[in-house]
């Protein structure tokens, strides 16, 4: 608009600039003019007049179409080019100008391109920086999240606001260990990304901790600080506390943005701390007494040589009491506390037939003689430092090699009561005891390896025994280690492998910024903490006495699925399961009897949800459900609830059906395993993340919006 | 006169011993087994000195003690306590609460005697 109207005046001033000069001449002729001159040449140009108007016409008529000529191509031509530039800058990176019009303009399109080839090939080397940072940056996350979960320490990181931002799998063992108290059957429930290290430490120690960190910090400081807490079960734990120090610092600021939680089970420790105490208290207080009534008639008997009879027998009896109550008392604390009394050397609960393994292979490689194994007790689990005592192994066997020229090996595990015996049995000669003893004290060394320890110290390390036997029957003898049985913290488990063979999912650095603990329902649908969850019932009548009899959930966090936090739970719902309802859910009467009952459960289950937004499919049904409990159990769940089913309805109105089925096929999901409340979960969830996206094109990009599109959908559905 | 002495002890194994020897050293002798029966005792025997012991069912020696202190009319009572338990803590309670002497098993019947005697001025 604005360049035709200046066209427009343009062409008003060529117009001007043709008549103007004439007939402002010829005013300026008219006024100097006397009267007979006028008439003449009013005479002389009247005649003329259509020649002259013809040829100003015609020379206005070309004047036009140069102007116009020179619009199109400099005016309008270039604000062409101005607008596929401006394409060029934002939606098309790739578009380019043609070259047109004037040489002039031409050029200016050639240099435009030259420029934007220019920054398409900065851009493309910052992108492939960018591109190369992130990704060095993941595997550094991925490494550290791989160390991490080979700790054998249980190590947390959490934000300043106690989330979760990390843990191991020793963590996550540990905590479950802790949880597995009546309050909740959920086991690992309490730990969890984005979860508050509070439902599992102490507030205000961990507060204080953080306090005493600053402060150290601030005085420039080594930043550490160690407590020690209960959990609710009463457990002892020692925590040790380090900062995540701020990336953007101040010179001499102290800030920290989080904390690394080294965590450790102290209980066993000090409740074997208390026991030495209680043994070394009762060999000394309690002997006291019995040794000053010993030391009082022995210092009678003595001094009055020459007393009665009976009242010297008295004496003598008061002696040989206590003499047999201390001997009886000191057996009982041996038998007691014989656990609590081996050395300290550190040991480790590891499995004995590792040890076997690792002796085996080490013998093979070492000594090149082969070795089989007898009776195996493949579970039993030993106190032992493995190493010393893997070394003392294959130090044996180079000993009999060397002597005996034994040509095979076996290995026998055995146990009875709280001792592991491991045999290294060998067909041979007798051996003197003399050759044993001097084994057993020499320094012990296999080909090069040496080591200042001897076969004794292992066995004293161990606070065990070892003794060589022969079986005669069998032409053979062994050498038998007795070493204490171990009762392992806490078993291996496989059940998590089967959950995806992805890495676990343990770390989410982002969290770092997850400062809001409440649900604001104004909060990016991407960024919230989901608890995604399906049940399984007895029926599909919730008030006509249905009842749920499995509960599956887990949680999504910062837009992932954490398939390792999961619930998973079978409900004894207390009534009979219905015939035909056990082909859809493949949950059977004995699946189902001696399992907690709902009361117990759904604690643990609103538990697990704490400060997440609830998502289901068709989740006005699986709320009904709780909400049928509410008065029974006295637990509401009053966060806001995302039905995928209705959200799957925003997203495509024109579809049909909004099934499960239909819409993972759909969205293009595949899951291998339905219809079990856990797998069932997870599908719904990857469904919600695949919906986010979607929602978010069509401007829901919260959970406000998400409700209210939900509702109108609901309504729609409703008044068909 | 002789002076009395009160032996307060649930442990029969000690009673007799000290029952014994203090006879022997020419004091006059009564025995209780518990708190409860020593504060009878100490009322109706009005001993000079009481052996004390600390652990003992029903009434502690450190309560008998106590007991015995805020009485004004054993003001003159020696108590010497006699106990199992080493400790410095113990042995400041019981100072703390009135004892005279703390003496901890297991002890040598010689210095005890000789330590009562300086108690109640018999050389």
């Amino acid at each position: 608009m604005k360049a035709k109207q200046r066209f427009i005046v343009a062409v008003i001033i060529l117009a001007l600039l043709m008549t103007g000069p004439f007939v402002v001449t010829s005013l300026l002729v008219w006024l100097d003019m006397r009267e007979a001159e006028r008439n003449l040449l009013t005479q002389l140009l009247l005649s003329r007049l259509p020649v002259g108007t013809m040829m100003t016409v015609f020379g206005f008529g070309i004047g036009v179409m140069v102007l116009h000529k020179l619009f199109k191509q400099y005016v309008e031509g270039l604000l062409r080019m101005a607008e596929t530039l401006r394409l060029m800058l934002g939606a098309n990176r790739n578009f380019r100008v043609t070259p047109e019009g004037p040489p002039e303009v031409q050029q200016l399109a050639r240099a435009a391109n030259d420029l934007a080839q220019q920054r398409d090939v900065l851009m493309d080397d910052v992108d492939a920086q960018i591109s190369r940072a992130k990704a060095s940056v993941e595997e550094e996350k991925n490494r550290l999240a791989a160390l991490m979960s080979e700790l054998a320490q249980a190590v947390v990181v959490c934000n300043l606001d106690g989330r979760i931002l990390l843990y191991n799998n020793r963590a996550r063992l540990q905590f479950k260990a802790l949880a597995q108290g009546p309050t909740s059957v959920s086991g690992g429930a309490l730990i969890g990304l984005g979860r508050s290290i509070f439902s599992i430490l102490e507030k205000n120690q961990v507060e204080h901790a953080q306090e005493v960190i600053l402060q150290r910090l601030s005085a420039g400081k080594t930043a550490i600080s160690n407590f020690i807490t209960t959990t609710r079960g009463g457990q002892l734990l020692r925590a040790q506390m380090v900062p995540v120090r701020a990336a953007t610092q101040e010179a001499g600021e102290a800030a920290m943005s989080g904390y690394v939680l080294t965590v450790e089970n102290i209980t066993r420790s000090i409740e074997q701390e208390a026991r030495r105490d209680q043994v070394l208290h009762s060999l000394t207080e309690g002997s006291r007494s019995a040794l000053g009534n010993i030391r009082a008639a022995v210092a009678n008997l003595i001094d009055y040589p020459d007393m009665e009879t009976d009242l010297r027998e008295r004496f003598v009896n008061v002696v040989g009491d206590e003499v047999a109550k201390m001997s009886q008392s000191l057996d009982q604390t041996m038998v007691e506390f014989s656990d609590s009394m081996k050395t300290r050397w550190p040991l480790e609960d590891v499995l004995g037939i590792d040890i076997i393994a690792a002796a085996q292979r080490r013998i093979d490689e070492k000594l090149q003689l082969p070795t089989k194994t007898e009776e195996l007790d493949d579970a039993l689990w030993i106190k032992a430092d493995s190493f010393s005592l893997v070394f003392a192994l294959v130090f044996l066997a180079a000993r009999l090699q060397d002597h005996y020229e034994t040509r095979e090996l076996r290995f026998r595990l055995t146990s009875e009561g709280k001792l592991a015996y491991l045999d290294l049995i060998w067909a041979g000669p007798t051996m003197s005891s003399e050759t044993f003893y001097t084994w057993e004290m020499e320094s012990m060394q296999i080909g090069t390896e040496t080591t200042p320890m001897t076969l004794r110290d292992v066995i004293d390390r161990h606070g065990g025994e070892i003794w060589y036997q022969r079986e005669k029957a069998a032409h053979r003898a062994f050498f038998r280690f007795v070493l204490p049985v171990a009762t392992p913290e806490i078993e291996q488990e496989h059940d998590d492998r089967k959950r995806g063979a992805n890495r676990p999912e343990y770390y989410d650095f982002d969290l770092f910024n997850f400062a809001d603990k409440s649900i604001d329902l104004d909060r990016k649908l991407s960024e919230l903490t989901y608890t995604v969850f399906d049940t399984e019932t007895t029926g599909l009548e919730p008030s006509n006495g249905d009842e749920i009899i499995q509960i599956g959930a887990a949680r999504i966090v910062n837009n992932r699925l954490l398939r390792q936090e999961v619930f998973d739970q079978i409900i004894d719902p207390e009534i009979p399961l219905k015939l035909a309802s056990i082909p859809i859910h493949g949950i059977t009467e004995e699946m189902v009897r001696g399992k907690p009952t709902i009361d117990v459960v759904l604690p643990s289950f609103y538990e697990f949800c704490e400060d997440t937004v609830l998502i289901a499919h068709n989740a006005a049904f699986d709320m009904r459900f709780l909400q049928l409990k509410e008065a029974r159990t006295g637990i509401k769940f009053s966060q806001p609830v995302l039905d995928t089913l209705l959200l799957s309805a925003v997203v495509h109105p024109n579809q049909e059906s909004h099934k499960l089925d239909v819409i993972l096929e759909r969205l293009g999901i595949v899951i291998e395993t339905r219809h079990n409340a856990l797998e069932d979960s997870l599908a719904t969830a990857a469904v919600f993340l695949k919906l986010i996206p979607m929602l978010e094109e069509m401007g829901i990009t919260t959970v406000r919006q998400a409700l209210e599109a939900s509702a109108k959908t609901y309504f729609a559905r409703v008044k068909y | 006169m002789a002076k009395k002495i009160l032996i307060v002890d649930d442990e029969p194994n000690i009673v007799i011993s000290l029952e014994f020897l203090m006879k022997k050293e020419g004091f006059e002798i009564a025995v209780a087994n518990d708190g409860d029966e020593a504060l009878v005792k100490v009322a109706s025997f009005k001993p000079d000195l009481i052996l004390l012991d600390v652990m003992m069912p029903k009434k502690s020696g450190f309560e008998v003690c106590e007991a015995l202190r805020a009485d004004p009319a054993h003001a003159g009572l020696q108590i010497v306590m006699l106990t199992a338990k080493g400790r410095d803590t113990e042995v400041a309670k019981g100072l703390a609460i009135g004892a005279d002497a703390y003496v901890t098993k297991p002890f040598s019947t010689k210095d005890l005697v000789v330590k009562v005697k300086a108690m109640l001025g018999i050389s």
